[in-house]
């Protein structure tokens, strides 16, 4: 199980995150969400140990990540960054097969096993077809789609994604989500993203942590947290949360934003948090 | 279903797997042949000429009927063809780990500072102090080369992290200053120490002996291969910081190590034939279109065109203009300019 214990992140400059205490569930799909700036990137990229802890730490199953070797760690929890930049010219196979980098050794370079963890990312991406294509020459999804087939390969049970949805259209957004959905579901790993789009964190998320300038206003399962107060708290406008007619879940209307007050919060939010 | 563009080397029930490029040793044997071909065919070239054919037999020790052959061959000529290959083969091999450090494919050693601090303190110590013993010219250049590679790790590394801009920004930056002294002090110096120079800074490896390839070879024996072995970790930081720390790289360390692999690779080249400029750019460039950018197969053939670069300069430097003699340092950066801004302009034309 991954958590944080009174964890402190940022960069040069005042915090971004301060004494910051969650848990995030294992096997299940949490959705860190929040205005620009609130701290949820950097959260995310503190818990894939690519930013130190200023203070506090990282725990996973009891262990501060700090104090385990990062490549054994990289066979636990795989990270997908904002925008990876695939090289000029690779292939989506060759980029794919990039996600045994851990299991390997000098020695071991291509076991039996990372050829399976291979085959089987580009079959659950559904990116068999396109393996042998460049990278840099697919569309955003199938580009997004590939980029999730590395960090399959990688085996770990945790994954995180930051914003694994910005950029694509909205075929290509449904189809992200219904794949972390369908690996979560078939093989119980815990995934943890950044998402922007609040009906596709109450849609797709098991679990949603709610930021504002790096607390935490709510935490628990959608229904429960996505009110039109923690709305106006949270991002400053004015919604009406109906239940979605398919599936129950709540879905968020914006119809404006609220009064003065919160307005000026998220801006300076903004401007601390503007590295995140 | 295709399969992956390598060969795999699995023995059964064993805890052992090797991974080699597809393209490798197809790339590999043919540029070996063609390294071997044109050291013979130039050894035989020069003032006093020889056919191939004697060539082969005095290197395999036959009798060739000719008794001044074997002291040519293999004293005075044999040495300076395997010192421009295994040259080549560094500047090379340099290249290949620079650009992929930078993800920048017009980067080379020279953006490391390496040729400006060398070039710098060879000219000063050439021309500065007085009696300046010429042995020493290669370990004190190797020493400049160090120290600015330092410097430059220091200044655009230490603190910009992945930000192959400010790499190249500093870079000339700190190359135009270097080049303003090293101009200063020829200007101040006087003819012959000036000519003396002017010639290690073309860079060349004329009347190279076995010494100076006994000096250089441990360089590449030991560093070479390094250099392959940080191949799969190159893979990773290819994907950029981020990437490479998820999958369990130590990046910083990493970065490190491999830039003082290529440093050294660079500094002890430039140190034995002056400064060859456009063998670290080039060859890492053809290779990426023979094998890809996998870089457990880029580092290797780079490292082999760096050779065959280097040995057909030499050799078109010493046949060209008979007899007299170019510096193949002149014959890389003849090569080099055209393709460099070719590549500039396609670079440009595909942002």
């Amino acid at each position: 199980m991954l958590a944080t214990d009174t964890l402190t992140l940022g960069y040069d400059g005042p915090n971004i995150l301060d004494q910051l205490s969650i848990t995030l569930p294992a096997g299940q799909i949490t959705a860190l969400i929040g205005p620009n700036g609130c701290g949820k990137s950097t959260l995310l990229r503190g818990l894939a140990r690519l930013i130190k802890p200023k203070h506090g730490a990282v725990v996973l199953d009891g262990h501060d990540v700090q104090r385990i070797p990062t490549r054994q760690l990289a066979t636990q929890l795989g990270i997908l960054p904002q925008n990876p930049v695939a090289p000029e010219g690779l292939t989506v196979r060759e980029l794919v097969a990039q996600g045994r980098y851990p299991h390997q050794r000098w020695f071991q370079q291509w076991s039996a096993a990372d050829e399976t963890a291979v085959r089987s990312a580009l079959e659950i991406t559904n990116m068999v077809e396109l393996a042998d294509r460049a990278v840099d020459a697919l569309s955003g999804g199938q580009r997004q789609r590939a980029w999730i087939a590395m960090t399959l390969a990688q085996e770990t049970d945790i994954i995180l994604l930051d914003e694994p949805t910005t950029f694509l259209d909205l075929a290509h957004q449904v189809e992200v989500l219904q794949l972390l959905e369908q690996l979560n579901r078939q093989s119980s790993r815990t995934i943890v993203m950044v998402v922007h789009d609040l009906n596709h964190a109450t849609r797709h998320a098991d679990h949603v942590i709610a930021l504002r300038a790096g607390v935490v206003q709510a935490a628990g399962a959608p229904r429960d947290v996505i009110t039109p107060s923690l709305l106006r708290a949270v991002f400053g406008i004015e919604a009406e949360v109906i239940p979605d007619p398919r599936t129950g879940v709540p879905l968020c209307i914006p119809y404006g934003l609220c009064a003065a007050e919160p307005t000026d919060t998220l801006l300076h939010a903004d401007a601390v948090g503007s590295r995140a | 279903m295709k399969t992956f563009p390598w060969i795999t080397i699995r023995p059964k029930h064993a805890r052992f797997s090797l991974r080699i490029d597809r393209r490798l040793p197809k790339v590999g044997l043919i540029v070996g042949l063609l390294v071997l071909a044109i050291m013979i065919i130039n050894m035989g070239v020069g003032e006093y000429k020889i056919s191939p054919l004697d060539v082969v037999k005095t290197l395999l020790g036959m009798e060739t009927g000719d008794p001044q052959h074997v002291l040519i061959v293999r004293t005075l000529r044999l040495p300076r063809m395997l010192l421009s290959a295994l040259v080549g083969l560094a500047l090379g091999t340099s290249g290949a780990l620079l650009q992929g450090l930078t993800r920048n494919p017009l980067a080379d050693p020279s953006i490391m500072g390496i040729n400006t601090g060398a070039g710098l303190v060879a000219v000063v110590l050439t021309i500065l102090v007085r009696n300046f013993p010429a042995r020493w010219i290669p370990v004190a250049a190797f020493a400049g080369a160090l120290v600015a590679a330092g410097l430059m790790y220091v200044l655009a590394w230490r603190k910009g992290g992945d930000s192959p801009m400010r790499l190249i920004l500093i870079g000339v930056g700190l190359s135009a200053v270097g080049s303003a002294v090293t101009t200063l002090v020829i200007t101040i110096g006087n003819i012959y120490d000036v000519q003396r120079a002017m010639i290690w800074l073309t860079g060349s490896v004329y009347g190279r002996s076995w010494v100076d390839f006994w000096a250089f070879a441990p360089w590449v024996a030991i560093a070479v291969p390094l250099a392959w072995f940080q191949a799969r970790q190159l893979n990773s930081l290819h994907l950029g910081e981020d990437v490479a720390l998820g999958l369990g790289v130590n990046v910083g360390r990493q970065r490190a190590w491999i830039l003082f692999v290529a440093v050294a690779l660079a500094g002890a080249s430039v140190a034995v034939a002056g400064v060859i400029s456009f063998v670290g750019l080039i060859a890492p460039h053809v290779a990426r279109r023979l094998v890809g950018t996998d870089h457990t197969g880029l580092v290797p053939t780079a490292g082999m065109l760096g050779a065959l670069l280097l040995v057909a300069s030499d050799w078109i430097g010493r046949t060209i203009a008979a007899p007299n003699e170019i510096p193949c340092g002149l014959v890389t950066a003849v090569i080099g300019v055209p393709f460099f801004l070719t590549m500039l302009y396609h670079h440009a034309k595909t942002k």
